[in-house]
């Protein structure tokens, strides 16, 4: 047989789920996320639910974070990090489907209630409606996934962004990330 | 260089490194980010003299790849599901006229009902076409894959389909680490063809074949897939030598050593079968899975020889042959012959259903616990299969979709 079997992995691995709706970024958002991971030495996987993705929509993508490979191709079932992009999704059933503990973030300007996590806000659209012209979520959540967590590091998400969006857009997602960053390092460090 | 990027683009890039020179593209989903990749990478210049040619069929790709290889062309295209049904005759003529293309083959399962989601169906239905059958688990293995199938296919001459779960691998996001041009140059050499269509040398290729001959022009096929259990392992360690990581082969094991159950399975799923199967050593199971990379053609004694010392086998397949059930376990079953080995087959994954570490861990414990029988269907929703058998008439599909709404609410 060829060839000799692969070491068993031990190692954590932080499972991020976003979920929002089509038109939205949430399968770049995932796919950024990983690239993020990977610039900053870790190995990471991400993929889209696949679902009909029409516009309006939900949508949901997948993000995994580790130090070593990840070998499952199972969906993220027990999230570690909820990432939802819309509040209207807050009633819609499944979306904290097998979250049991671990940080929610949602984009909102207003107060959110969340069932369970430990809840972290940011007005991802405002902010990306300022920094870059247009309410795409994707970036400052990211951002605020960063600084909340520690997952990824804004360095890396920012080059993330430049690499898929070239010139004004790639710069209007990174001055979005900043400012999310900053609200969401502060607000956490209080 | 690592990278983390698509696999659709992985494999893209990779096809184009291996310096093809006509590409027959027709989209289907979950293939067209592949063909649209190497469309770019077309028109940059950078793969010249290749030529991109944009059919209007799958049946129109394959005949093209037919006629480039068999000019002396290094022929590519790739497909997925009713794709590779509608150019199912043209994929028996080219194994047929043993011309050497290598098709990606994006898995994804047949209609009807119409579903864009992975299984193995439409592979699988393609297993007795006289192609090489090779078997991915990671984006990184099709890359690696994809270079050692052009090398067999010219070594042979003989078709070569590499499969890869479409969307769970072709849409996925992962590390990879990308070869250089020179590398592959110094791996793959430039396509030296047994047999050209030369207009300065006229010959024809395809003479039909009465009763007198028939038999023995369709038993080359089979006398080169023979041929190709003892290549395809001499390639993957040609490859491992030159690019230094191991991928490819016949079979792999994982912790099959002293394994009183294993369970055999073909493409991604293995990843999350591994974690699986290190879950169940830990409290004390002697458990180990067994991939299957090559399909076609059936690497028989290896296969005996992984599993011959098991007391139980359980094949997981994302595809059956109805009317009996599993497709891949028949194979092992005649692999393990006379050696009372209990086979077991599951299928699962159909039309995209999520496999799940828990099903799968379930599943092992009753296999484990003696209450698996010869045929199981993962995760089925009997409820909704025996309320609709009942039913007197109208649409099977539109029904049971309607009656999981109903459920719902």
């Amino acid at each position: 047989m060829t060839p000799a079997p692969r070491p068993a992995i031990v190692h954590s691995v932080i499972q991020v789920r976003i979920h929002g709706r089509g038109g939205q970024g949430v399968v770049t958002a995932a796919e950024l996320l990983s690239v993020a991971a990977f610039l900053d030495g870790r190995h990471a996987q991400a993929f889209p639910s696949f679902g009909s993705e029409r516009t309006g929509a939900p949508v949901m993508a997948f993000c995994r974070i580790g130090d070593g490979p990840i070998r499952t191709r199972e969906p993220v079932v027990h999230p570690d990090v909820l990432v939802i992009q819309d509040p209207t999704l807050l009633h819609v059933p499944g979306v904290f489907a097998g979250f049991e503990e671990g940080t929610v973030l949602v984009n909102s300007s207003r107060e959110v209630d969340v069932p369970r996590g430990r809840l972290i806000v940011v007005a991802a659209s405002e902010l990306a409606r300022e920094h870059l012209g247009r309410p795409m979520p994707g970036a400052p959540m990211l951002a605020a996934l960063a600084a909340a967590t520690g997952a990824v590091s804004l360095d890396a998400l920012a080059a993330a962004f430049r690499e898929r969006f070239h010139g004004p857009v790639g710069e209007g997602n990174v001055a979005a990330m900043q400012a999310a960053f900053a609200q969401i390092e502060e607000l956490t460090r209080a | 260089m690592l990278r983390q990027i698509e696999g659709s683009r992985a494999v893209a890039e990779t096809v184009a490194l291996c310096r093809p020179e006509v590409i027959g593209a027709y989209p289907i989903s979950p293939q067209t980010h592949i063909v649209e990749g190497l469309s770019a990478l077309v028109k940059t210049g950078a793969l010249a003299p290749c030529e991109y040619i944009n059919v209007e069929s799958e049946f129109a790709a394959m005949s093209v790849c037919i006629g480039a290889s068999a000019a002396g062309a290094r022929a590519y295209t790739a497909t997925a599901s009713q794709g590779i049904l509608y150019m199912s005759e043209a994929i028996y003529n080219a194994s047929g006229l043993a011309l050497p293309i290598v098709m990606t083959v994006a898995n994804r399962a047949l209609g009807s009902p119409i579903n864009i989601w992975n299984d193995h169906s439409d592979a699988m239905s393609q297993r007795d076409s006289g192609w090489v059958q090779l078997y991915v688990e990671s984006n990184q293995e099709a890359l690696d894959v994809h270079i050692q199938a052009f090398k067999l296919a010219e070594r042979l001459a003989l078709p070569v389909m590499v499969c890869m779960d479409g969307f769970i691998l072709t849409h996925a996001f992962e590390r990879v680490d990308m070869p250089e041009q020179a590398q592959v140059d110094a791996f793959l050499p430039p396509f030296a063809p047994r047999q050209v269509l030369d207009p300065d040398a006229p010959l024809t290729i395809g003479a039909m074949v009465g009763p007198e001959a028939f038999a023995e022009v369709r038993y080359l096929l089979h006398a080169k897939q023979m041929q190709a259990l003892d290549a395809i392992p001499e390639i993957a360690a040609e490859f491992e030598a030159a690019f230094g990581r191991a991928s490819g082969g016949l079979v792999r094991g994982y912790r099959t050593e002293d394994a009183e159950t294993v369970i055999v399975a073909l493409g991604s799923v293995l990843g999350t079968l591994e974690d699986v199967v290190d879950e169940l050593r830990e409290d004390g199971e002697r458990v180990g899975a067994l991939a299957i990379r090559c399909f076609r053609p059936w690497p028989m004694e290896e296969v005996r020889a992984a599993l011959g010392g098991a007391e139980r086998v359980i094949v997981l397949e994302k595809a059956f042959a109805v009317g009996i059930g599993g497709i891949v376990g028949q194979n092992v079953r005649l692999a393990l012959d006379g050696l009372g080995v209990r086979v077991h087959d599951v299928i699962a994954g159909l039309g995209g259903r999520a496999i799940t570490s828990a099903s799968l861990r379930a599943m092992i414990e009753d296999g484990l616990a003696g209450r698996l029988g010869t045929l199981t269907f993962l995760d089925m929703d009997w409820e909704l299969v025996e309320h609709e058998l009942e039913r007197p008439s109208g649409p099977h599909a539109e029904n049971m979709l309607r009656d999981l709404r109903e459920r719902v609410g």
